[in-house]
């Protein structure tokens, strides 16, 4: 369980991972490290490159912006369940980043790297599609806003183009009553099945190749999960029903 | 990079994890690796201050930051880290091969949480598995650390935090 | 003897270098070695069609390649380790395949290079073409052998045994009521926290083997390395230096790497280490617990026991290096703590393409109580009677000691139970237990259990009081975390009346000694413990001997205490226990002083040589401890468990232990072996499944998917004891490593079948499997 070959890059700057990004073949970005890293060391992951983001400096904030609150692409899942402003602002993403991992974990893992992982099972992609958030990509050839509803393509897979960067998330003030609430094997365990509840909007993980949008009323429809080793389909949609319950009993 | 206070160069292979950098180049050999992927926690070291998992750092990234070790805590014939001195009171290992990777954990957490409730303390340890203990024992040390930790004592002051580490 | 220690719960020894990062784990031990890398088959049955390493060899960093073909001992069937006449079919694999595969995991080629990461760059190289074969996964197509693992072993069998006690078929006959069961158990793994590991040095000038190995059982592994390579066992070393956790799968004669570490570093002069990552821990090290039993009880209307019927497959996996030990055990620990008057079981062990199985932390045992247990409460639940009524009116009795089970037991001796309370444990656990807890879905879980413990053959040790007056004692069984060294010192300072901090002790390590079986089946404190306590007691009495002729006394009028030899009654009238290891080495050296009192030229207080007649110098004795029979430890489980109605997810509100392991050496301890176990126990029956697929893949093999509990799923536990000594050896003693794990599957069951209202057959559980069994009865 070690890592296979790749060239190694540590940029100083946005700009030069960008140009490094859009001048490598097969370059993958390195922030937390959390997901990429056992990848690489079980071989899943073989990227040519790696372009380590971390000695980009001034890209930790975690700051107020459009009645929001934007996290930098280095801001670490620890920083904002520690942020007054999180907290002030987006308590449900204050709850939800409780619910990644363990706390050593997220003294590592950032949240925009999460959200650029795009893993289905993974509570803070759901969190921005309730809440109708976006990410900012950068790359050589500019700017733009993913919006969330735009971004989660298919399993692990986002609207982010090979070259594109993600430097930044925002995430819409939430308000009251809000709920994120997951059934796992053990704690800190990816979710079997999860819903964040944002207000009206209802947003499920674990259930879809990608975060989806529900009908709280009729949370399962058109759901049609696949099964794996620890639930099948029908339990997955029972979850879903349940824990939807859950989140609007509340 | 800085570990346990003294400078050390990164290595030239940037596929030498953190874990295997601090263990076989620098003869760090109390930081284990029980999986490799992030799960057990026996790798657990203190990065800047924080607790990490160094089998999924790439040992490249650390430099210029400051990594302690168990071996960073207490310096040899010095008194035990109030955590350390904890684990053995309540016989908290048994093994001791997640034992490293925990003592850095509830360092954490207790510089986090001076005082933790306990379920502060679930929180806090978590992310380590321990095969041998069943826990009970281990979330009796982590409240008997923050009593240890409480108490003065200049012996115990200072230490782990980088700067008064030892040389190595 | 005077009981300072013994009993007291005595601070462990072995904390402050394992705190300080300052352990000494195998792959710790570096000198240079060259890292290695074994390349394992993807396939759980094929044959090989050809193995091509040429490219790997000539890759930068690689040193050697090694394949059956190159290996003196390739077409060597690996060893069993214990064979049973009724083994008529025992398989063992070669150190490499070269033929056929038989399970994932399985080693085919050897790469050792500069680093690990080079060696996994190589093997990436390593071409082997496969003939892929029909799979055999579960017990059950094993048993109707629709493929077969082995082409000449017909029906899968590797063994058979049928043992009756009584006339059972009579007896169910009579029987007012009866009623047949099926119970399965799938397979579980150990996973102690650091995987395996070797390392290996060969010494061409002083023609001196080594080994540094994580092994329970280090005193096994020389003796079969020394045949193996042609070299007097006082020509290799094996240590089991800090090992972390066993459970079980660290003893297996052999692993691969055991054999090929050693002999790389012979063949290429070098110092050589392996360390097992934890993927290929998943598939490469023995698993446990697959299991298949059909049962019919016979029983009357107040729920006595007349007659049982148990009749069970035993998944061996590809291969039988064990022997049958595990359905051994089942089948004898199936009665647990109950009267059958007429028992009859049958076991099958049979072949399946899977990682082969040896002990696991329970070793047949947590099958054996949950057929037992599940039995007694569908007994229960038939008359209507409360569960712990049903196992009241079965209890073997206080006064039915020695209780012959008359079934055959893991040391080739009959079970004959030595001691114990058995309705004492049942009764405190229900009043430790208390009252119900309020609320829905609640459910109590009870489970009572015998462990057959401290097996021999034997151990030894060996125990000196150094010219110091400190003591080393050495003994041949490592520990996994056992607190040895610490429980050991008691022992000792106990006999020689010296503070525990002065004694030092050594295990698991040829060199300091040579003999010895090695660390499992809860047999470490009554075999190794009682041996210390021997040795520790010869040393005393040639103290005694000693210091009476230069006290010129009567032996038997002196005592041991303070690290004096003393006068009883006298106490002004004494010799430190430093200077009787002087005088028990009439020669003319030291540092210190001291020996003006051995010199021959100080006044002699006797005549006569200077050693006495079949005396021998230095203060030390050998001692060896040979149990008659096993000594039998039991306990008694029970909790409260609430289970969300509707995700399945189960919360332990109480859970509660009471155990009899005889003697207590030190409480600190017993109640770390019991609450790690139950930890276990809670893993293996809500959270921790192997889950094969059809194919033989292991699905699961990381700790992502292979769900040990973290400290949020384990409850705290309370634990109580009581104290039967064991009759059987000098300190009263009976094993306590495996206890806590082997009821908690029968009270998770037990507890849950309760607040759900469906029967709970199988283990281990889930939300998924509760799901899916309220969804069938629903």
């Amino acid at each position: 369980m070690k890592p296979p070959p790749f060239e190694y890059r540590a940029p100083t700057t946005i700009e030069e991972a960008c140009a490094l990004l859009a001048s490598l073949e097969d370059a993958k970005v390195l922030a937390g490290g959390q997901s990429l890293v056992p990848l690489l060391n079980f071989r899943l992951a073989r990227p040519a490159h790696i372009v380590d983001i971390n000695r980009i400096s001034g890209l930790d904030g975690i700051y107020e912006r459009d009645h929001g609150v934007a996290v930098q692409a280095l801001a670490r899942q620890a920083a904002v369940e520690d942020s007054e402003i999180v907290a002030r602002l987006c308590p449900l993403l204050s709850a939800a980043v409780r619910l990644v991992a363990h706390r050593v974990i997220r003294n590592r893992g950032t949240v925009c790297g999460n959200l650029a992982h795009a893993d289905p099972a993974s509570e803070l992609p759901a969190v921005l599609l309730a809440l109708g958030g976006h990410v900012i990509a950068r790359s050589a050839r500019g700017e733009r806003v993913i919006e969330a509803e735009r971004l989660f393509r298919g399993v692990m897979e986002t609207a982010l183009e090979p070259d594109e960067l993600v430097i930044e998330a925002w995430f819409p003030a939430s308000s009251e009553p809000f709920a994120v609430i997951e059934e796992s094997r053990r704690h800190g365990d990816f979710a079997l099945a999860g819903v964040v509840r944002a207000a009206d909007r209802l947003a499920l993980f674990g259930v879809a190749p990608t975060p989806v949008l529900a009908d709280p009323r009729d949370p399962t429809q058109g759901l049609q999960p696949s099964g794996d080793l620890e639930a099948t389909p029908d339990f997955r949609l029972h979850l879903v029903r349940v824990l939807t319950e859950r989140a609007f009993a509340a | 990079m800085k570990v346990n206070g003294a400078n050390h160069p990164a290595p030239v292979d940037p596929r030498r994890l953190l874990s295997d950098h601090l263990r076989h180049d620098l003869g760090l050999t109390g930081t284990h690796v029980g999986c490799e992927h992030g799960v057990c926690g026996c790798c657990t070291v203190l990065l800047d201050g924080a607790p990490v998992r160094s089998c999924l750092m790439l040992a490249v990234q650390a430099e210029g930051h400051e990594v302690t070790t168990i071996e960073g805590l207490a310096a040899d014939g010095a008194p035990l880290h109030p955590v350390q001195q904890a684990f053995h009171e309540c016989h908290a290992l048994q093994c001791g091969f997640c034992t490293p990777g925990f003592v850095m954990s509830v360092v954490g957490l207790l510089a986090q949480h001076p005082s933790p409730t306990p379920q502060q303390v679930d929180e806090g340890i978590a992310g380590n598995l321990c095969r041998c203990t069943g826990y009970a024992s281990i979330r009796r040390a982590v409240s008997r650390a923050a009593e240890l930790s409480a108490i003065p004592s200049p012996a115990l002051a200072g230490e782990g935090e980088g700067e008064g580490g030892t040389e190595q | 003897m005077t009981t300072r220690w013994f009993g007291k719960r005595v601070q462990r020894v072995e904390d402050d270098r394992l705190l300080r990062g300052h352990g000494r784990f195998t792959d710790d031990i570096d000198e240079g070695a060259l890292e290695s890398y074994l390349i394992r088959s993807p396939f759980a049955h094929a044959r090989i069609r050809s193995i091509d390493v040429s490219a790997a060899r000539a890759m930068p960093g690689v040193v050697a390649v090694y394949t059956a073909a190159d290996l003196p001992f390739g077409q060597t069937d690996l060893p069993i380790l214990i064979p049973h006449p009724n083994l008529t079919h025992g398989r063992t694999q070669r150190c490499l395949a070269s033929e056929v595969v038989r399970y994932v995991g399985e080693a085919v080629a050897f790469i050792v290079s500069e680093s690990r990461t080079v060696a996994e760059d190589a093997a990436e190289l390593v071409e082997v073409e496969y003939e892929q074969l029909p799979v055999v996964i579960t017990p059950e197509a094993a048993a109707r052998a629709d493929h077969l693992v082995h082409d000449d072993v017909p029906g899968n069998v590797a063994a058979e045994m049928i043992q009756e006690v009584g006339t059972v078929q009579a007896a169910l006959a009579a029987s007012p009521r009866r009623k047949r069961l099926h119970f399965r158990f799938e397979r579980g793994a150990a996973s102690p926290l650091e995987a395996r590991a070797v390392w290996a040095r060969w010494s061409t000038s002083e023609k001196k083997l080594t080994v540094y190995d994580s092994t329970q059982s280090p005193t096994s592994i020389r003796g079969g390395l020394a045949v193996l390579f042609g070299l007097p066992e006082s020509s290799v070393e094996v240590i089991a230096p800090d090992v972390g956790g066993g459970f079980g799968p660290k003893i297996m004669l052999f692993y691969s790497d055991e054999l090929l570490v050693p002999y790389a570093a012979m063949h290429l002069n070098r110092p050589v280490k392996w360390t097992e990552d934890r993927q290929e821990h998943f598939t490469a090290v023995n698993q446990e617990r697959g299991q298949v039993h059909e049962v019919e009880v016979g029983y009357d209307d107040e729920g006595k026991l007349l007659a049982l019927d148990v009749d069970f497959i035993h998944d061996a996996g590809a291969y039988t290096p064990y022997g049958i030990i595990l359905p051994i055990i089942t089948a004898a620990q199936v009665p647990g703590p109950y009267r059958v008057p007429n028992y009859r079981v049958r076991f099958r062990d049979v072949y399946t393409n899977a990682t082969p199985t040896s002990p696991y932390r329970g070793a047949g045992r947590p099958h054996a109580c949950f057929v037992m247990e599940r039995t007694l409460d569908a007994i229960a639940a038939e008359l209507r009677l409360d569960r712990a009524e049903v196992r009241r009116r079965n209890l073997i009795q206080p006064d039915q000691f020695p209780y012959v089970l008359g079934v055959a037991w893991q040391d080739g001796n009959t079970a004959i139970y030595d001691s114990g309370n058995y309705p004492a444990l049942l009764e405190k656990a229900l009043a430790n237990l208390g009252p119900r807890p309020p609320g829905d879905h609640v459910g109590m879980g009870l489970g009572m259990y015998v462990e057959g413990t401290g097996v021999g053959p034997y151990e030894g040790a060996h125990v000196q009081v150094l010219v110091s007056g400190k003591v080393v004692a050495a003994t041949g069984i490592p520990s996994q975390g056992q607190a040895h060294a610490t429980v050991w010192a008691q022992i000792v300072a106990d006999e020689l009346g010296v503070d525990v901090a002065d004694v030092q002790v050594t295990g698991g390590d040829t060199r300091r000694f040579p003999w010895g079986v090695g660390t499992f089946a809860s047999r470490g404190a009554v075999t190794a413990g009682n041996a210390m306590h021997l040795a520790a007691g010869m040393v005393a009495d040639k103290a005694r001997r000693i210091a009476a002729d230069h006290l010129e006394v009567d032996p038997v009028d002196l005592e041991l205490v303070g690290g004096q030899v003393r006068v009883k009654g006298s106490p002004d009238r004494g010799i430190p226990l430093a200077a009787v290891s002087i005088l028990a080495n009439p020669v003319r050296y030291a540092f210190g002083g001291g020996t003006e009192a051995a010199t021959q030229f100080s006044a002699k207080t006797r005549p006569g040589p200077p050693l006495h007649e079949g005396e021998q110098p230095g203060l030390e004795a050998t001692g060896y401890y040979s149990p008659p029979g096993s000594t039998w430890a039991a306990g008694c489980h029970a909790a409260y468990v609430r289970v969300d109605p509707k995700t399945f997810r189960l919360e332990i509100l109480k859970y509660v232990v009471v155990h009899d392991c005889g003697r207590v050496i030190n409480p600190m301890v017993v109640q770390g072996q019991i609450e790690g176990g139950v930890a276990q126990g809670i893993g293996g029956a809500f959270y921790e499944r192997l889950h094969y697929d059809s194919e033989g893949q292991l699905r699961n093999a990381s700790f992502m998917e292979f769900l040990m509990p973290y400290c949020t799923e384990v409850p705290a536990i309370e634990i109580d004891h009581i104290e039967t000594p064991s009759p059987l050896n000098p300190l009263g003693i009976k094993g306590a490593g495996e206890a806590g794990v082997i009821p908690v599957g029968a009270v998770i069951s037990s507890a849950v079948e309760e607040a759900l209202g469906v029967p709970i057959t199988e283990m281990p559980l889930s939300p998924l499997k509760l799901f899916e069994l309220v969804k069938t009865q629903s």
